[in-house]
């Protein structure tokens, strides 16, 4: 076969499939209404479908765009020459004719915007050919809050299009309401995202200080240093900016918080890393492994009576907390596994903490990491996490290497 | 016998594949000094992991071949591979890398913020891939027949498991230093035997390469045309091809991925230094090549011929272990970017079944079309995948880029249209159903040179004619794409 045969070919199979799609359309067309009931249910069926097809526009509030986009609709249901919405300071839009009405209709509403009642009146207009006569404005409002008019135009008075305006301007009010509920409740995620970020324990505060203040005589070097590491730190958990951080970052913070905890506790705690460099600039949700170390260290040297701090070596018998902390490359993710020998925790006790019934005390910050994980990535992507009573614990987190909105800074 | 060696190298290389991927030997710092676990890849180690993945059989036996045979106009090839990378340099390396993207499917979902586009992107991502796959395992069913004496086919189904096992098994890690000790082995098994041969051919009284016009096979009807078809599907696809997108990802930001690439550019330079000369002497010393026999052979015959005794066996035992290398390393690369498109895009749920399952789909289609498809000349067949990713992905990340006014369906409309013709041409070719000479096979075995043009200008056109579809995210995006992470970061607040 030919070049030139092929091309018919595939001409052919393009004209098929066009042919194909334009059918589909065709028997996928929902039944027209003319089909079935009475000419009164046609009515009804026409009102609701042009309601419908409005109501998407208004459900992103009171703005130039989705008045825009609903006005034709909002009038085709009235049935008038012209209609007009406006918000508390200027015309947004103007559907139909006689345009230059737009320019006076601002100071005929002003009472209205004041007072919030249904008002009426005559355009006097100029222009003898000019069909719009007279006008019905109604409010548009929300909590009692006027947000802005609808305005229908006719050539004469009429109760009935002042009756169809006033519910039609209910029924965007309604919209407008709900609208405004959609927008508190991404506010009220975003306001739930900002307090999940996780918090420095005023306990770290205090016990870092505190360590720090015992070698400011003994080694003032050491103490300058651990000061500026404490500095660091804070600097980069009260940061305000970006909810995202990338690998490198967080790992630079969890080295400065274990700098402070050794400086604590001394040889007690040996910590290993295993970092493969390939997944350092992975974007990942700001201070979200962080937690899970300070987790582990908790559990780690939990039981063992709180040394002094000077006594850096490890009593006889007892074996060091020992932490790791591992990066694995996996194709399109990344595996961050934290690992510790410490007290472990009853699978049971962890199932009710990770559930949000633990109480307040215990372990708020894996709940917290495990939130904002599933918050970001999904459901697929919450801790997985090992652990028993006496078996240490091993928290294994998924990080993808890409996923839209997720931009380390 | 010099088979002996050689299998032994080959061996060797297949064992060291299975055991890195196969049993999980993590090559990562261990080390509880968080200053060195937290130093991201150097662009010049990234650099020449990328090498390692880049360069394939194509760069190690199919150029030697083709200058054999055609002549020093095929140093097009080397070039071309090249300079493709300067390309990527100017236009696309630092703002890709600053899109946060891995994959090129990535970088089409965060850029037009369409699933759709992002589903028909992973789609060239498998085809692309496997069309740059059958030409690796080709090679490897060659090489084994020439070492062996083996069937054909062994070739292809040895790398075929070798990759599926080592990557199934592995998972789909990408290990840096693997892959750089790759790009030094390559460089090794070609550099150490052509010094010899040089020193060989110097023995021989040096004598003169000459490229008549007698000796050479025509190569195409239409050199010109072929030559430019070369010249647009090499410069502008090596953007595009899925496994050397990922390894910018390493890079730590965009400064780096441009010195990564510029580092790449010299890396990848001095190989390709090599074949040329493979190829002028197997002029010499192998010219029953030209006509009839595999030329893409002369690389692996060279050494026995013109050393020979033990010296030769051992040269030859390290071209065939470089060139299994070559193959594995590459098919590795591909086959992981192709079954992570699979098991992240087609597949219903993700998982590590789902993986090992996409991998044996990622390498079941090209071990196909290797065993049934007529044998192009490796170098020629690689060329097709880079005419698809040209005409489909240069368009998409070129505007995507650089023009702000780029929509959803633009994007759809220019892929449809230009990659899926070149995909269509290539497939004819392959297929054999259009044969030279004549203008229609020259078309479709070299399609870039207006397949390229088409997917730029479906794209540009239909996105002017949906300005409304412009994605709402464009300006955050360019804003992201185009300023140094410092600025956009924050940090200066």
């Amino acid at each position: 076969m030919t070049g030139a045969g092929y091309a018919v070919l595939v001409l052919l199979a393009l004209l098929l499939l066009a042919a194909g799609f334009l059918l589909g359309r065709r028997t996928a067309r929902p039944l027209r209404t003319s089909d079935v009931g009475t000419p009164v249910e046609h009515a009804t069926f026409e009102t609701l479908h042009t309601a419908s097809l409005a109501a998407p526009p208004l459900r992103a509030g009171l703005t130039e765009e989705s008045a825009r986009r609903s006005a034709r609709r909002l009038r085709s249901l009235l049935g008038t020459e012209a209609l007009c919405l406006t918000d508390r300071e200027r015309v947004l839009v103007w559907d139909g004719e006689g345009e230059h009405h737009g320019r006076h209709v601002m100071d005929q509403v002003r009472d209205l915007l004041a007072s919030g009642r249904d008002t009426a009146f005559h355009s006097d207009c100029d222009d003898l050919d000019c069909p719009l006569r007279w006008a019905v404005a109604v409010p548009l409002t929300v909590d009692n809050r006027v947000l802005g008019t609808l305005i229908a135009y006719a050539p004469r008075e009429s109760a009935v299009l002042a009756r169809a305006a006033g519910e039609v301007a209910r029924w965007v009010c309604v919209q407008l309401e709900l609208a405004e509920l959609d927008r508190s409740r991404t506010q009220l995620i975003e306001a739930e995202i900002r307090a999940l970020r996780a918090q420095i324990s005023p306990h770290f505060i205090f016990n870092s200080l505190a360590a720090i203040a015992s070698f400011v005589r003994t080694d003032p070097e050491r103490a300058r240093e651990l000061l500026l590491e404490f500095a660091d730190f804070t600097r980069y958990s009260f940061r305000s900016h970006g909810d995202f951080t990338t690998l490198a970052d967080e790992l630079h913070s969890i080295d400065q918080y274990l700098a402070l905890v050794r400086a604590r506790f001394g040889e007690r705690l040996a910590v290993t890393l295993q970092i493969a460099p390939e997944v350092l600039p992975v974007a990942l949700p700001f201070l979200c492994l962080q937690p899970l170390v300070e987790n582990a260290v908790k559990h780690g040297l939990e039981g063992a009576v709180a040394v002094p701090r000077d006594a850096g070596s490890v009593p006889a018998g007892e074996t060091p907390t020992r932490i790791t902390i591992s990066a694995f490359d996996a194709g399109s993710e990344a595996e961050v596994v934290i690992e510790d020998n410490g007290t472990g925790m009853d699978p049971e006790r962890l199932r009710h903490i990770l559930r949000g019934e633990g109480g307040h005390s215990t372990g708020i910050g894996l709940l917290n990491v495990d939130e904002r994980l599933r918050q970001v990535y999904g459901d697929d992507y919450g801790l997985v996490i090992e652990t028993g009573i006496g078996a240490g614990m091993k928290i294994t987190v998924r990080l993808p290497k890409y996923r839209a909105g997720v931009h380390g800074s | 016998m010099s088979r002996t060696y050689a299998v032994a190298a080959v061996a060797a290389v297949v064992l060291a594949t299975v055991l890195v991927g196969g049993f999980g030997l993590r090559i990562s710092r261990t080390t509880s000094d968080f200053y060195v676990a937290s130093r991201t890849v150097r662009p010049r180690l990234n650099a020449a992991a990328i090498s390692g993945e880049y360069l394939s059989a194509a760069s190690f036996l199919g150029i030697a071949g083709l200058v054999l045979v055609h002549g020093p106009d095929m140093l097009w090839y080397p070039v071309g591979y090249t300079a493709g990378y300067l390309v990527l340099l100017v236009f696309v390396a630092a703002p890709l890398r600053r899109s946060g993207a891995y994959t090129l499917p990535d970088f089409a979902e965060g850029r037009l913020e369409s699933r759709q586009v992002r589903r028909l992107v992973s789609v060239f991502v498998a085809a692309a891939g496997w069309l740059y796959l059958v030409p690796q395992l080709q090679g490897a069913g060659l090489t084994l027949k020439i070492l062996t004496g083996a069937p054909g086919w062994l070739g292809d189904v040895l790398v075929a498991s070798v990759v599926v096992i080592a990557v199934a098994a592995g998972g789909m890690r990408s290990i840096t230093f693997v892959q750089v000790f790759q790009y030094w082995l390559k460089l090794t098994a070609l550099l150490v035997p052509a010094i010899f041969l040089v020193l060989a051919w110097q023995d021989d009284g040096s004598p003169r390469v000459t490229f008549d016009e007698q000796l050479s096979v025509f190569r195409a009807d239409h050199p010109l045309y072929a030559t430019y078809g070369l010249i647009v599907a090499t410069f502008l696809g090596t953007m595009g091809l899925p496994h050397v997108v990922v390894r910018f990802y390493t890079s730590p930001n965009g400064r780096d991925a441009r010195r990564t690439t510029v580092a790449v550019l010299a890396l990848i330079g001095v190989f390709y230094l090599l074949p040329p000369v493979y190829g002028a002497l197997g002029r010499l010393y192998a010219p029953e090549l030209i006509h009839g026999g595999d030329a893409d052979a002369a690389v692996l015959l060279l050494p026995g011929r013109l050393v020979g005794g033990l010296g030769g066996d051992l040269l030859g035992a390290l071209i065939a272990g470089g060139a299994f290398a070559a193959f594995l390393s590459t098919a590795s690369g591909l086959t992981m970017a192709v079954a992570g498109v699979i098991t992240q895009d087609v597949l219903p749920s993700r998982g590590v079944r789902h993986f090992r399952l996409a991998t044996v789909l990622a390498m079941c289609v090209p071990l196909a079309g290797s065993l049934m498809v007529s044998r192009v000349p490796v170098a020629d067949s690689v060329g097709m995948a880079f005419a698809v990713s040209a005409s489909s992905f240069c368009p998409l990340l070129v505007l995507g880029i650089w023009w702000r006014r780029l929509t959803p369906p633009g994007a759809i409309a220019g892929l449809l249209l230009g990659g899926g013709s070149a995909f269509l041409s290539v497939a004819i070719t392959v297929s054999g159903a259009v044969r030279p000479p004549g203008w229609p096979h020259a078309l479709l075995a070299w399609p870039a040179v207006w397949s390229v043009p088409v997917g730029f200008l479906a794209m540009v056109l239909v996105s002017l004619a949906t300005p409304g579809r412009i994605p709402a995210g464009t300006n955050a995006a360019m804003t992201r794409f185009h300023l140094p992470e410092a600025l956009t970061s924050g940090r200066h607040r």
